[in-house]
């Protein structure tokens, strides 16, 4: 299940306070030499793959009079200014375009927890007839490559007169086949005694879901959460397809947009950039665990 | 495990009810469309116009495309320039990020940071960095190898798109390596430390066979993507995939054509049934592989 716990068992801090030496999972000792060569390899890596979104967010903070193009690169900027984020505000309605992210990313946390919940508990608890049907739905839609089917969903959302509106945009990825199955998985690995308590107590099926499962499963409604917020936020194919009125854009169809249209201001697209990153990187830093468990619960699954 | 919970008659009605909303939403944006695009392949529908059957006229226009061909090259070239990196480097990752010496889990953290920016963000990073004037090429200059046009040659912005993914993936297989690594004995390793074995060896005939189903886990994944490859190219080449669409992908060929208010979807969706065929094909395959090598 949880895949952090598995990798890092906790060193006894008492140990760790007692020896200041290194010691790895298996409480023996590192060796300087190996510890040197490791730290290196970590801070190259580092580099990297922090090193682009930091380069990005230098350009983004460097005036129009300062070079961006020279040999050697200058790393930091000489003079700080914001004076990009004003820009980008000025040529696209950027925040607009965030609030549209962020609507569109809230109504798919909102649904996609709700309905795997839902129809999660029905495939893992409830007994009816269907049940198997239900599940193989589910787990054929998981398979079914989203790209291929992109062109026909255009047409059912023409069909329905909801192409170029957010509700469009939600609408195809709003309960994931996938969050359906994981939803189920968690359900059934509940014991049967607490439910089964609280059925001799006169409890019904909605109190049962509600009160007794749900609670239990939170774990992994956090993680559906998380990548329903992350999926439609960082989405850009559907979006790309779906919407066409730039009043209605997201802020990654905003962003192509940006580049297409100025594609020779670097600094104002790496503004542009900074600002359609940044909410993410941050709910990142406060929620890695859920991050990693569901790279865990969905490559079992994938 | 014990039976489902005996439940009487009024059951019959809610379990549809809790499973309604996740069968509507999959059923009319997931199974519908997906039997459309069937459908639609045998047509000559268009956004505007209805169409009508044709046969199989839009897979005969196909063998005849030139741009088909061209995605379907370019599609094919990714899973080999991608597929390989991604089930070897974030290994190494993990191994590297295994040991929980001080900092480990910032550094596990900060690799991760790809894998969560949004494509868009990401593409548009590297087309600066990798830009005529940008920072990769100022770095080659002032180390006196010369400016490279990364993203002006056919082959080389493909190959850039390639190690943009692969810069992107790294992180996501990484933690997927780490959990299985965390399954491998310690006393396999020590066992080959004490028959003489050095690192490489102890890597090749231990960590590799132990993670052998992993790494036929991660090439399935990595190899599916691989292939419906859209964003990257598509933000690094421009929407046409270059000026004659040289660099265009399979996908990418999707988009344009069943697009819009001219969108052919009726020829899109023949293309949409190759993207299908071949997914389906990929996955068969190297699931195959894994288990002849297991006989």
């Amino acid at each position: 299940m949880s895949v952090l716990e598995k990798v890092r068992p906790e060193r006894p801090a008492t140990a760790a306070a007692r020896e200041p030496r290194v010691t790895d999972e298996h409480g023996r000792r590192v060796r300087t030499g190996e510890l040197v060569w490791r730290y290196l390899l970590l801070l190259a890596v580092l580099a990297l793959t922090v090193g682009p979104f930091l380069w990005q967010l230098s350009t983004s903070l460097k005036g129009p009079t300062e070079d961006i193009y020279g040999s050697p690169p200058r790393f930091l900027p000489a003079h700080p200014t914001l004076h990009n984020y004003t820009r980008v505000a000025d040529t696209i309605p950027v925040w607009d375009y965030a609030l549209n992210s962020l609507k569109v990313a809230a109504a798919n946390v909102v649904t996609n927890c709700v309905g795997s919940a839902l129809a999660g508990y029905a495939l893992a608890r409830l007994r009816y007839r269907g049940r198997r049907v239900t599940t193989l739905v589910f787990v054929l839609a998981m398979l079914v490559p989203v790209e291929g089917i992109v062109i026909a969903q255009f047409t059912t959302m023409r069909e329905l007169g909801l192409n170029n509106t957010l509700i469009g945009v939600v609408l195809p990825g709003a309960i994931g086949a996938m969050n359906v199955l994981l939803m189920r998985n968690a359900f059934r690995n509940l014991p049967y005694e607490i439910e089964e308590a609280a059925y001799v107590d006169g409890a019904n099926v909605w109190q049962r879901f509600l009160r007794v499962a749900l609670p239990s499963v939170k774990g992994t409604v956090a993680v559906v959460a998380i990548f329903a917020f992350m999926g439609a936020w960082d989405d850009f194919l559907w979006p790309l397809i779906v919407l066409s009125d730039p009043s209605k854009f997201t802020l990654t169809i905003g962003l192509d947009y940006l580049h297409g249209t100025f594609a020779n201001d670097e600094r104002l697209v790496a503004a542009g950039t900074v600002i359609a990153v940044a909410p993410l990187i941050t709910l990142f830093a406060c929620l890695q665990r859920y991050f990693f468990r569901g790279v865990g619960e969905g490559a079992v699954k994938g | 495990m014990a039976a489902p919970l005996r439940v009487k008659r009024q059951l019959l009605v809610s379990p549809w009810l809790f499973a309604a909303p996740g069968l509507l939403i999959t059923g009319a944006f997931v199974l519908y469309p997906f039997a459309s695009t069937l459908a639609n392949s045998f047509t000559d529908r268009r956004t505007l116009l209805p169409g009508h059957f044709v046969g199989l006229a839009n897979f005969r226009e196909l063998l005849h495309d030139d741009m088909f061909w061209t995605g379907l090259r370019n599609s094919f070239l990714y899973i080999l320039g991608v597929v390989p990196a991604l089930v070897v480097l974030p290994l190494l990752l993990a191994l590297l990020v295994r040991k929980n010496i001080p900092g480990i889990t910032f550094f596990r953290s900060a690799f991760y940071t790809p894998v969560v920016a949004s494509i868009v963000v990401v593409g548009l990073i590297w087309v600066w960095l990798l830009d005529e004037r940008g920072l990769v090429n100022s770095l080659l200059e002032s180390v006196g190898i010369g400016r490279i046009g990364f993203l002006s040659d056919q082959w080389l912005l493909l190959l850039s798109a390639m190690a943009v993914t692969v810069w992107k993936g790294l992180g996501y297989y990484m933690i997927i390596y780490l959990a299985a690594l965390a399954n491998v004995p310690r006393e396999l390793h020590e066992a080959a430390a004490v028959d003489g074995a050095g690192p490489v060896r102890r890597f090749l005939s231990v960590t590799v066979p132990a993670v052998r189903s992993t790494m036929v886990l991660v090439a399935a994944l990595s190899s599916v993507a691989a292939f419906k490859v859209f964003s990257e190219v598509y933000l690094m080449a421009g929407p046409n995939g270059g000026p004659a669409g040289e660099d265009t992908t399979l996908v990418m060929l999707v988009q344009r054509t069943g697009t819009g208010l001219t969108g052919r979807v009726g020829y899109a969706s023949a293309l949409s049934v190759v993207v299908f065929v071949v997914t389906v094909a990929l996955m068969l395959l190297v699931l195959r592989a894994d288990r002849r090598e297991e006989r």
